[in-house]
């Protein structure tokens, strides 16, 4: 293993370990975000709300007060809008979209006005806007409900697009995204809410761009994002007990992606599997696979494998989102797959 | 009515602020029939009242957003001319470094904040830059400007009711040249009544001639105080007319648009001779105000010759400012 990627790898927990859910480390990073910085506000749907989105900003008006913490109307266009207004003019705003799928409602902001605004003003302006989005999935909610959309938003030139899967993320992550300076797109998963982490005190950033080995490997790289993070560990662990060797990438930002990460480690590997917790057709899963074949071809042993949703919307029977959404199972069998071949 | 409120040195101003705006414009109208502007202009001949009327009263501070069709609202708003000359050119010295043309016009330090041509999409934004004044405890006022058709956009109510729910120190402008593109208002609506939209959202509108430069100051220093003082949000219905088409600097009667009987109506209420007319009323001698368009005209001219001899950015800037270089 090289240096970077030693640096990358996640120390075991340390002895006074601050364990968080990725939840609330989320609010965790709202509240130091605001106590720290009078640029800081909050603006989105459900913020008032008795289950303040998924217990991610509980009592955050409470303690900031109302003019900081706004719940909003119906509106996620002007609110949006409104968001990248304030940024425009000096504030550092988090606006809030509790369902991603709501969130395509305000693509002209996001797309049209902030990703291009330095650009079109030949950098003289910027939009420092970080907009929060949520996946929340499965539950029979369905095809509207449950959208992982984070390939479209890192399809537009000017757009940062992060997903933490691990709670010490989820807080550097929100953290680096208010600072960056560019608008971010902080996309978080509703399966991952539950889970623990040491989580630090402070403002600490996690590095925009950067990908992180969570677990290293000699016999094949598997990148993940999202909730199939936890999943690929759990697969590469039941590999092990066969006596395979899987290294495990988080890659934690989808924009702009870590493509130094991934071919160093199928260099070494020179085997593939892609784990994207969306659609394969045009997806990040793609974008995956052309950054090593278009650097090196022969840094693979064999074909890509990639585990994705299949290109079909969400079902709402239970037994079809058991058949829909990938897990550690599908990840294995994918690579099994790719050992097999020469 | 209100020619009184404002005495000569005030009309003066309006009325030089006017003059420039129309002497600029029919420059720009001049080379991009040349061939010689090739970036797409909208141009804001006829519609100078507003933009004058509504930025005369304004500070530095106060933030200004646009559309489009905002040359107008840059000069009014106190934008350095020979910059926004340089930009339609595409030129490195241009207010957006060349990087925006005509449609993205960029001027912090006397508050244009961001002119943009997705119909509707500054109105939000504004209401962004109030929310700003609110939380700093500032009472900068932020004006957005835009046209009948952004009226039709969903966005336009949504900001409208969210700065009438926060109570936020945002202007609302709404030119109402009767046409969105080539489609005149009365084929896009049931009722002409655009203004009816405040009273939905419950905070104040009026209507007003928009080509008279006291009549809009007017109105806005009225939105301006409440604005100011605490009072929220209003709604001011410009009422206007373009007179050349949607982009380009023809006049429209060539494309199947039939309104040519009533661009001569509009040619009529030319709001630059109306004021002119006041002046002479006062005793403004017609050689002040020939001096006068002597200057504008000098210093448009002047524009184009260092817009001329100003360079393009490098093509190799072409990847450059994708992202603001540092975190802040």
């Amino acid at each position: 293993m090289t240096t970077t990627q030693q640096e990358h790898v996640r120390a075991s927990v340390p002895e006074a370990a601050r364990m968080r859910t990725y939840a609330e480390a989320i609010r965790e990073a709202h509240a130091d975000l605001l106590a720290n910085d009078p640029r800081v506000f909050v603006i989105g749907q459900g913020l008032w709300s008795p289950w303040y989105v998924g217990a991610s900003m509980t009592d955050l008006d409470v303690e900031f007060g109302r003019e900081r913490i706004l719940d909003t109307p119906v509106s996620e266009n002007a609110v949006t809008a409104a968001a990248v207004g304030a940024a425009l003019t000096g504030m550092r705003p988090i606006v809030v979209h509790p369902r991603m799928d709501f969130m395509l409602l305000a693509t002209d902001p996001i797309v049209n006005q902030a990703a291009n605004w330095s650009y079109l003003f030949g950098g003289r302006s910027g939009a420092p806007v970080v907009v929060r989005s949520i996946i929340n999935r499965g539950g029979e909610q369905g095809a509207q409900h449950s959208q992982a959309l984070h390939a479209m938003f890192a399809h537009i030139p000017g757009l940062k697009v992060v997903m933490p899967a691990t709670a010490e993320d989820a807080k550097g992550l929100l953290i680096a995204a208010v600072y960056d300076g560019n608008p971010v797109m902080y996309i978080d998963d509703r399966w991952l809410y539950e889970q623990n982490s040491h989580v630090p005190e402070g403002l600490y950033q996690t590095p925009i761009g950067q990908a992180c080995v969570r677990r290293p490997g000699t016999d094949v790289t598997i990148t993940a994002l999202g909730y199939l993070v936890p999943e690929a560990l759990k697969a590469a662990d039941e590999l092990a007990r066969d006596g395979v060797d899987a290294e495990v990438i988080d890659l934690r930002t989808v924009a702009p992606l870590d493509r130094a990460a991934i071919r160093e480690s199928v260099s070494k590997t020179g085997r593939l599997v892609i784990a994207d917790p969306s659609w394969r057709t045009g997806g990040v899963s793609a974008e995956v696979a052309a950054s090593v074949v278009e650097h090196d071809v022969r840094a693979l042993k064999a074909p890509i494998h990639r585990v994705t949703l299949p290109d079909t919307p969400a079902p709402v029977p239970t037994s079809h989102e058991a058949a829909y959404y990938p897990r550690a199972a599908e990840i294995a069998k994918a690579v099994r797959a790719c050992l097999l071949a020469p | 009515m209100t020619e009184a409120e404002y005495g000569s040195e005030v009309q003066l101003r309006l009325f030089t602020d006017m003059l420039r705006i129309r002497l600029f414009e029919e420059r720009v109208a001049d080379l991009v029939e040349a061939g010689e502007i090739r970036t797409p202009c909208h141009l804001y001949i006829g519609q100078e009242a507003v933009a004058v009327g509504a930025c005369s009263g304004l500070r530095t501070t106060d933030t200004v957003w646009g559309g489009h069709r905002s040359h107008g609202h840059y000069l009014a708003k106190g934008g350095d001319l020979e910059a926004m000359m340089a930009e339609i050119f595409t030129k490195e010295t241009g207010c957006s470094g060349g990087r925006g043309g005509s449609m993205h016009l960029y001027a912090p330090e006397v508050g244009i904040l961001g002119t943009v041509p997705l119909v509707a999409a500054t109105i939000p934004l504004a209401v962004g830059a109030a929310l700003t004044s609110k939380l700093s405890a500032r009472d900068d006022v932020a004006v957005t400007f835009f046209g009948d058709g952004a009226t039709e956009e969903g966005h336009f109510h949504e900001a409208v009711n969210l700065a009438a729910l926060y109570n936020l120190p945002v202007i609302f402008i709404c030119e109402n040249n009767l046409f969105a593109s080539h489609l005149p208002l009365a084929e896009r609506r049931r009722h002409d009544n655009i203004v009816d939209a405040a009273t939905a959202h419950g905070i104040p509108g009026e209507v007003v001639d928009g080509n008279d430069v006291l009549a809009a100051r007017n109105a806005m220093d009225r939105a301006v105080e409440r604005a100011r003082s605490g009072s929220g949000p209003t709604l001011l219905e410009m009422r206007t007319y373009r007179w050349r088409g949607h982009v380009g600097a023809s006049w429209d009667l060539d494309v199947g648009v039939k309104r040519k009987g009533e661009l001569a109506e509009w040619l009529a209420k030319d709001p630059i001779v109306r004021l002119a007319g006041h002046l002479q009323e006062a005793g403004i001698p017609s050689e002040q105000l020939s001096e006068i368009r002597r200057v504008c005209e000098l210093e448009v001219e002047a524009s184009v010759e260092s817009a001329r001899s100003a360079n393009v950015p490098p093509v190799a800037e072409l990847f450059e400012h994708v992202f603001v270089e540092s975190a802040k």
